[in-house]
């Protein structure tokens, strides 16, 4: 598998706190890697390094360009569902009717086809999230850092959009690394999963989750992968 | 629309009969106190007057809240931007404020002379301060998550500008522009007692002296209509600019 980004041995502080030591993460192409670990173990820190938003006070960061999903949707409550999507392609140039024609396909395959017009505050937080990744799609970046992407929903919305999730990765093959608190769903959804430590957060197990996507909950991979997972954030 | 408009309209009624009842019965001296009858016939007598200097008064208002609306807009965009000019122009700009236009008004008559443009400066003057607070609150309170999300789907500056910061804060503009709309129409009167020829608040300064009191309030009156007027309009513009937000708000 040819290697996506790797980051090296990369340590982050702000002020006297240190948010992450010695962090190393390779993600392959296509592969889709999840993070996970306790609250405030500089998790979202890993994903903006990733993105470029920040820059590592020691170590190196190196990829193709990347895409944050953010935690909260951060759709635009002025633009219907489709030029919310499509905003990336605004950005890139194009007219706001060019991107809606261009948006629109993927918009469809991802099941969100007859919410085209409906504003941001119309839809669920289900919903929402949908767009919100449609819109991370459409930005066209080999990776794609969703942070806590349904750490906002109730759980049976969760695990409905998680296989959701699943669904939309095997028809568009991405680069991922997810950022989750959420060990049921990072051996869902993950080929591999890293486990960091409370702060400063390091990569303390790597658990290869032994089996294809897309998986149930129920399946024996993915209970192993989670009791792995478990017992390394003990 | 019967059912919500009864309410306000018995209280102007009622209100105005005890008013006329004031007047009538001598409570006050009617060249103190107009009564409400002498106010409709002024109103009546002089309405091509009223009309001619409302225009004038109108248009006062009209260019001189476009200039405070640039100058408010481009302003609160320069201390949000750059924060060398938040600290350097905002105390300034909350000091304008206070100085009292008794003070300016023959400086920028001694500059401008007695034309159109020294009350528009003094409108602006007035009407300014509200834009570029509101606006510049709302330039303030764009998400930071947002900012970060638009830089990774490589959004330049002023992209993110103009896609997320100035939509985001349209709201809180408009908010500013209709509180500028209902002082302009102070500002205007003000504006006019240091030197003009016209308008309804030069109007009102001469019927006094001359005893015409019915005159001067039948002023008030249309200004007092132009002022909310224009509020609603500004309302109205609100309503659909803003038509994205759900029925509630």
């Amino acid at each position: 598998m040819t290697t996506s980004m790797t980051m090296e041995g990369v340590t982050r502080r702000f002020g006297a706190v240190v948010a992450l030591e010695d962090v190393t993460i390779r993600v392959g192409s296509g592969e889709v890697v999840a993070v996970v670990g306790p609250s405030g173990c500089g998790k979202s820190t890993l994903l903006e390094l990733v993105c470029g938003l920040l820059e590592p006070d020691s170590g190196t960061v190196e990829g193709p360009p990347a895409v944050l999903m953010p935690q909260r949707d951060l759709l635009l409550p002025w633009l219907r569902a489709l030029d919310n999507a499509s905003l990336a392609l605004r950005i890139g140039g194009l007219r706001p009717d060019e991107a809606r024609a261009r948006a629109r396909p993927l918009f469809e395959r991802l099941g969100l086809g007859g919410f085209e017009d409906a504003r941001p505050h119309e839809l669920s937080g289900g919903m929402r999230q949908r767009v919100a990744f449609a819109r991370t799609l459409l930005a066209a970046k080999p990776l794609l850092c969703l942070d806590e992407p349904f750490g906002a929903l109730d759980a049976l919305t969760r695990s409905d959009l998680q296989g959701w999730l699943a669904g939309a990765l095997a028809q568009e093959p991405r680069s991922v690394l997810l950022v989750t608190h959420d060990v049921e769903e990072a051996a869902v959804l993950a080929d591999r999963i890293l486990v960091l430590s409370p702060r400063p957060g390091r990569v303390v197990a790597e658990l290869e989750v032994g089996a294809p996507r897309p998986r149930a909950p129920t399946d024996s991979a993915v209970l192993d992968a989670r009791v792995g997972a478990m017992e390394a954030l003990r | 629309m019967i059912r919500r408009l009864w309410p306000p309209l018995l209280v102007v009624v009622v209100g105005l009969a005890a008013w006329q009842l004031y007047v009538e019965t001598g409570g006050v001296d009617d060249l103190v106190l107009a009564s409400p009858s002498q106010i409709a016939t002024a109103l009546w007598d002089d309405r091509s007057l009223l009309l001619d200097n409302l225009w004038v008064t109108a248009q006062e208002v009209g260019f001189g809240v476009l200039i405070a609306l640039v100058a408010g807009l481009v302003l609160a965009v320069a201390i949000d931007s750059f924060d060398v000019l938040r600290r350097a122009l905002y105390p300034l700009l909350v000091g304008s404020q206070a100085v009292p236009l008794v003070i300016l008004a023959p400086l920028l008559v001694y500059w401008f002379g007695f034309g159109i443009l020294p009350k528009l400066l003094i409108i602006a003057l007035i009407c300014f301060f509200p834009v570029v607070v509101t606006t510049f609150d709302g330039l303030r309170a764009v998400d930071p998550d947002l900012r970060k999300l638009m830089r990774t789907l490589d959004a330049g500056r002023w992209q993110a500008f103009r896609l997320t910061e100035l939509p985001a804060a349209l709201p809180a503009a408009l908010s500013g522009t209709r509180i500028a709309v209902a002082i302009a129409v102070i500002g205007a009167v003000l504006a006019e007692q240091s030197g003009s020829t016209s308008g309804l608040g030069h109007l009102m300064l001469q019927a006094i002296p001359n005893l015409d009191t019915p005159r001067a309030y039948a002023a008030v009156v249309v200004m007092a209509l132009f002022a909310i007027v224009l509020f609603y309009a500004l309302g109205v513009a609100e309503r659909r600019l803003l038509s994205y937000r759900p029925e509630s708000s």
